[in-house]
């Protein structure tokens, strides 16, 4: 592992600039096409649609180059650019008279979710204030959960009970609850990971963790078997359990973490499986969706959208040369096979590709930031943004049984676009905390020379007067319990 | 709009989307590779031999009289056989993470001491620590001289310059 050299003066934010424009070329040129090939001249809205996106992206460029000016270049652009293209896919389909798909409720939400990123920004100043917020955050998460098992707030719609409504607006609250979540466990494990990861006994090459020290991984098992019962959400449960599971492998680097998860899981989902009508359904669906008893009815979703990703086959239908009408919430649940209808494999490729640059890039500041609650976060929001894609693509081509998630920024639906670009403000923040030079060292490594030093006699600036930031990632620091072998590791300079 | 414009819109679309993903990665390489990466600071301290490599910056970096010792090493306490190449800036020890030898013992202070070179000669200063710091059985009190082969006492690890 290498050390990220931090940047010397505030960069001009240039690459992020250019990017964005080719972001929000491909949006427009997205919905030109759209207008052209179904109603022979620019849909209606081109120019509203389009100059609010831009605006929206250039206020958001320089916010950050204000705010946060060493973030990251790259996660914007791709965001805006997953953003725009779903706006695109979404105006040609309620250009196309589908119910359900509603263009200007779609730029809403994204106006909305912007200006909430904006917000988070402004409002968190630094990433580690957060991590006072543990337990109010486990509290909130665990409220939002419930919250659609309230009668009268929450009701069942499509058979799963994940929405909550406030006069005539819906919420899913599980996607916020999905951050909440995610500032828990970085800072629970931040503070107990040492216990969680030394602690226990050796088996079979695998280092266990001591009894007392699963309650907290019991406790989330119970969380998300809940959801999976009360509120027969199979993707937010398996998003959860996974989320908490990858996050404490982050934290403890033990794999004995991942089997004895991945045991808890397949041992949850078996017994889910053989009580409740509703999983053996989703999983019938799944292995024989060809089915000729199941094609007319529960599985006529998925087998459409396969129908309509082989449509689009290599390079796509083209825009608006899809049949979206023929998939059920192919806005929503299904804009992933709308999109490989009308740009085929090769637009899939690309934007699975995006997707990777966004996860890679929060992976990247969890290595690159300084203090143990960051890399946490930032690993557990990278990870829970790469779990969702994996279980949404996953449902929809056939890898694993379908659930109703919804993919991070291309999907119509308020909460989710809501929930992720806060996800993407807490991204861009730690990023900038991660690339902001720094006088301090990283932790063990050695001190860089100081020339003007010797002119001063000598005198060492090691950590100078603002020595107080490292103190965050003190007690999760590798160093701290090091044993005799950890002792190169730690002059050696690599944390973590 | 004639099929063959469409054909060209459509794949020409496609284009566009892989130049962006492609200049997408292509900014992410600087990451990864180049000049942000920085070798000195991934050589093992247990290679750096009699002779410190000069780090960047040239001369200002050598330890300041030719002949003198050139490491500081932990010879005894948890940290045992633990190599620092010294620089003129000297060593700054303690619990803090932003020492330059970071030593996990209760006994130390979270500044303990440092040792620095001034006029060819290396020193040892006390940083107000709460336990002290010995040479033999001396606390060490204000700037006291360091010859090589003394071993300083700093919580339950003892330093010593090396030639």
């Amino acid at each position: 592992m290498s050390i990220l050299q931090p940047e010397e003066k505030a960069p001009a934010r240039v690459a992020e600039a250019v990017l964005l424009l080719v972001a929000l070329a491909l949006g427009m040129g997205g919905m030109w096409m759209v207008g052209y090939s179904l109603e022979d001249g620019l849909p209606e809205g081109f120019w509203t649609y389009s100059i609010v996106l831009a605006a929206l992206a250039f206020t958001i460029h320089i916010v950050l180059r204000l705010r946060a000016p060493y973030a990251d270049q790259v996660i914007l652009p791709a965001v805006v650019l997953l953003n725009s293209v779903s706006m695109a896919m979404i105006l040609r389909q309620d250009l196309d008279g589908i119910n359900g798909a509603n263009a200007s409720r779609h730029l809403m939400w994204t106006s909305l979710g912007i200006v909430v990123a904006v917000v988070v920004l402004f409002v968190i100043r630094d990433h580690r204030s957060l991590r006072r917020l543990t337990y109010t955050a486990m509290v909130v998460g665990i409220v939002l959960v419930v919250l659609p098992l309230i009668p009268g707030l929450g009701r069942e719609i499509n058979g799963a009970r994940i929405w909550i409504y406030v006069g005539s607006f819906s919420l899913q609250p599980a996607e916020f609850a999905k951050i909440a979540f995610a500032v828990f466990f970085a800072g629970y494990l931040v503070a107990n990971r040492d216990t969680l990861a030394l602690a226990g006994r050796k088996f079979l090459g695998l280092q266990l963790p001591r009894l007392r020290d699963l309650g907290p991984i019991l406790i989330v098992w119970a969380v998300s078997l809940a959801v999976l019962i009360g509120e027969k959400d199979l993707g937010t449960s398996l998003l959860f359990f996974g989320l908490f599971v990858g996050m404490l492998y982050l934290a403890t680097d033990r794999v004995g973490w991942i089997v004895i998860g991945l045991v808890m899981f397949a041992g949850g989902a078996v017994v889910a499986w053989s009580i409740f009508s509703h999983v053996q359904l989703r999983v019938n669906i799944w292995l024989d969706a060809l089915n000729p008893d199941l094609i007319t009815g529960p599985s006529f979703q998925l087998v459409q959208g396969l129908f309509a990703m082989a449509y689009g086959g290599m390079f796509g239908a083209g825009w608006g040369g899809g049949y979206p009408e023929y998939v059920p919430f192919a806005f929503s649940d299904f804009i992933y096979a709308s999109l490989g209808e009308e740009l085929g494999l090769t637009g899939l490729l690309a934007i699975l590709l995006i997707y990777l640059v966004i996860v890679q890039r929060g992976l990247r500041h969890a290595v690159g930031v300084r203090d143990g609650f960051g890399k946490l976060l930032a690993g557990g929001l990278a990870f829970v943004m790469a779990l969702q894609l994996f279980v949404v693509v996953g449902g929809i081509t056939r890898l694993i049984p379908l659930t109703g998630l919804t993919l991070p920024f291309m999907a119509q639906g308020g909460s989710s676009l809501l929930a992720n670009w806060i996800v993407i403000a807490l991204m861009l923040r730690i990023s900038d905390a991660a690339r902001r030079p720094s006088a301090l060292p990283t932790r063990g490594a050695l001190a860089e020379p100081v020339p003007a030093a010797v002119a001063n006699g000598g005198a060492i600036e090691v950590g100078g007067p603002g020595a107080g930031p490292v103190q965050a990632g003190t007690e999760a620091g590798a160093g701290r319990n090091a044993t005799p072998d950890d002792a190169t590791q730690i002059v050696r300079g690599v944390d973590l | 709009m004639s099929e063959l414009t469409f054909t060209l819109l459509r794949l020409g679309y496609l284009v566009l989307l892989w130049v962006f993903v492609l200049s997408a990665v292509a900014v992410l390489r600087r990451d990864l590779a180049g000049p942000r990466t920085s070798n000195s600071r991934r050589r093992r301290p247990e290679q750096a031999g009699p002779a410190p490599t000069p780090a960047p910056g040239g001369g200002a970096s050598r330890a300041p009289q030719r002949g003198g010792p050139s490491r500081l090493v932990v010879v005894a306490g948890p940290l045992t056989g633990t190599t620092i190449p010294l620089t003129s800036s000297g060593v700054l020890i303690g619990r803090a993470p932003s020492c330059t030898l970071v030593l996990d013992d209760d006994y130390s202070s979270s500044r303990h001491a440092r040792i620095f070179p001034q006029g060819g000669q290396w020193f040892v200063e006390d940083l107000g620590s709460t336990n002290g710091t010995y040479i033999g059985e001396e606390r060490v009190q204000g700037v006291i001289p360091l010859g090589p082969g003394v071993g300083v006492q700093i919580g339950q690890s003892v330093v010593e310059l090396q030639g």
